[in-house]
């Protein structure tokens, strides 16, 4: 009897995952060796770190009614009609790309596209380029963070179509209804909790994003972040951060109870 | 025969038809207070078509410059994420409440929230304030995103685990680190690859972002390209950005696909 070694994987799959780690381990060194870092810099940074606390301390509340107040107001509606836009937009896209609604190939992959390349652009990208287009304020923000939520509703909504029952579908399609109502009572009944899920789920990411897209202008209360910083009153900026925050857990917070309730 | 005793086969859900309206009203009154016009957005149409045509072609005269930026996106992209993925396999360890006490979960559970509580624009803006302009600021932000979401992910994971080969390993007397080595990590490690090679991917995506506010990366040309109207720059640098994202995406599931047969 020969002693045998077991062993969990074969060498080939051995090999392949050595090399991935051996490939990560070369990136890595490579990048360290030639990014340009300036070490003084980061022995500097506790200092600096706390220099910037020390100024913000204590936020400054004064024109929290008259500064702020208004930004917040505007960044929570853009969230939201960010989202709705998204959701009409999105609709369309997931109709063509679920393969049992649209049997055409050409059609999916043109759909797919139109996602890929809506979640691969960055919202503050999107936002640069709305800011170009429609000008500064809530209108580019609004269109940046729906156009970049398509992407996001776009795909799993249409995944969420595809893997609908037949059942339904077909009862209606043999009464003879017409494609809107076989949409209405046997897609929509099926889908509608994803669709909702999605839509809390997006609408606490876009919150979080409507916060920092007013920095290239798009409106919010990123712009007054922006003048704040740029006007070194670092009171105001801990203010405004405080109020991100409250409005981020809030979001959060409201979303969990919706869905602990509703969904 | 009573007319309302007949069985109606799609009954109407008022409640739902409120809730619709009440959307409605809601989308009227959040239009009407940002200033949302019919004709701010047909005039919008026009800048659009203006803007798009001053795009094409896209200009890839400067490529040097494009290729530098890039490299130091990807630079970025590659340090955070090994670093993030480093400190984030002992916070996510240490936050799992089926293995850790809670002595050791609080601690941990409050860094990840706190990474998770900002977007990274706005740690990139404070790092940027901490170490200077420059690519150290983009690792750094990048390096707490990526603890925030591995974190998470991964206490999340671990918490989901059997229990049975850490009771078996733990009743043969095994020290701590054993049960973690042979127990509890070739359960999620799979998971744990999932994770971090989405986060390559999200870092390298975010490395084009986190540069609009100096840290570092093409996003600092891409705005300096923006603000001086150099739009068919412009069109390079976002056509370069799509490209790198689809090879980030195409690594990420090479190495999936290794990780999972």
């Amino acid at each position: 009897m020969t002693s045998r070694t077991w062993r969990r994987f074969t060498p080939a799959q051995r090999l392949a995952r050595f090399a991935i780690y051996l490939a990560a381990a070369i990136a890595l060194a490579l990048s360290l060796r030639t990014v340009q870092i300036v070490p003084e810099f980061l022995y500097d940074a506790p200092a600096q770190m706390a220099d910037m606390f020390t100024r913000m301390w204590p936020p400054d509340t004064s024109n929290y009614w008259d500064e702020v107040h208004v930004a917040l107001i505007e960044t929570m509606h853009i969230a939201g009609m960010g989202t709705v836009l998204a959701l009409i937009m999105s609709l369309p896209v997931a109709l063509m790309a679920a393969s049992n609604i649209t049997p055409v190939p050409a059609l999916n992959w043109l759909a797919k596209l139109i996602l890929v390349s809506s979640r691969s652009v960055n919202t503050l990208v999107w936002a640069i380029l709305f800011v170009a287009v429609f000008g500064p304020g809530a209108l580019a923000g609004t269109m940046a963070i729906g156009f970049r939520s398509i992407g996001f509703c776009g795909k799993l909504l249409g995944e969420a179509l595809e893997e609908c029952h037949k059942g339904p579908i077909e009862a209606l399609r043999a009464t003879g209804a017409p494609w809107p109502s076989i949409f209405l009572k046997a897609y929509w009944p099926q889908v509608s909790p994803a669709f909702w899920g999605i839509t809390l789920f997006r609408w606490d990411i876009n919150v979080r994003e409507s916060a920092v897209i007013g920095l290239v202008g798009a409106g919010g209360i990123g712009m007054a972040l922006d003048t704040a910083i740029n006007l070194f009153r670092w009171n105001q900026v801990a203010l405004i951060l405080l109020c991100i925050f409250a409005i981020v857990i809030a979001a959060e917070i409201v979303v969990t109870k919706i869905r602990e309730n509703i969904i | 025969m009573n007319a309302t005793a007949r069985r109606v086969a799609f009954r109407p859900n008022w409640l739902a038809r409120a809730g619709w309206l009440l959307l409605g009203a809601y989308c009227v009154i959040a239009v009407l207070s940002l200033d949302i016009t019919w004709e701010r957005f047909m005039i919008g149409l026009d800048n659009g078509a203006e803007f798009f045509g001053s795009m094409i072609p896209p200009n890839f005269e400067r490529w040097r410059l494009l290729i530098k930026n890039l490299i130091e996106t990807l630079e970025i992209a590659v340090i955070a994420s090994a670093f993030g993925v480093a400190f984030s396999l002992p916070i996510g360890l240490a936050a799992a409440r089926n293995l850790m006490p809670a002595w050791a979960t609080w601690p941990a559970r409050t860094i990840i929230a706190i990474c998770r509580s900002f977007h990274p624009v706005i740690f990139a803006i404070l790092f940027v304030k901490a170490v200077g302009f420059g690519p150290l600021a983009g690792i750094l932000t990048l390096i707490f995103a990526s603890i925030g979401f591995i974190g998470k992910l991964f206490a999340e994971a671990i918490e989901e685990i059997s229990l049975k080969p850490v009771e078996a390993c733990r009743a043969a007397g095994a020290p701590f680190m054993s049960v973690i080595i042979y127990a509890v990590l070739p359960q999620v490690l799979n998971r744990f690859i999932g994770f971090a090679t989405y986060q390559f991917d999200a870092n390298l995506r975010n490395s084009t972002m986190v540069g609009i506010v100096g840290a570092g990366g093409i996003g600092g040309t891409l705005f300096a390209a923006f603000q001086r109207f150099d739009y068919d720059f412009l069109a390079a640098i976002l056509l370069s950005i799509i490209a790198l994202v689809m090879l980030g995406e195409y690594l990420a599931s090479i190495v999936k696909a290794v990780f999972n047969d």
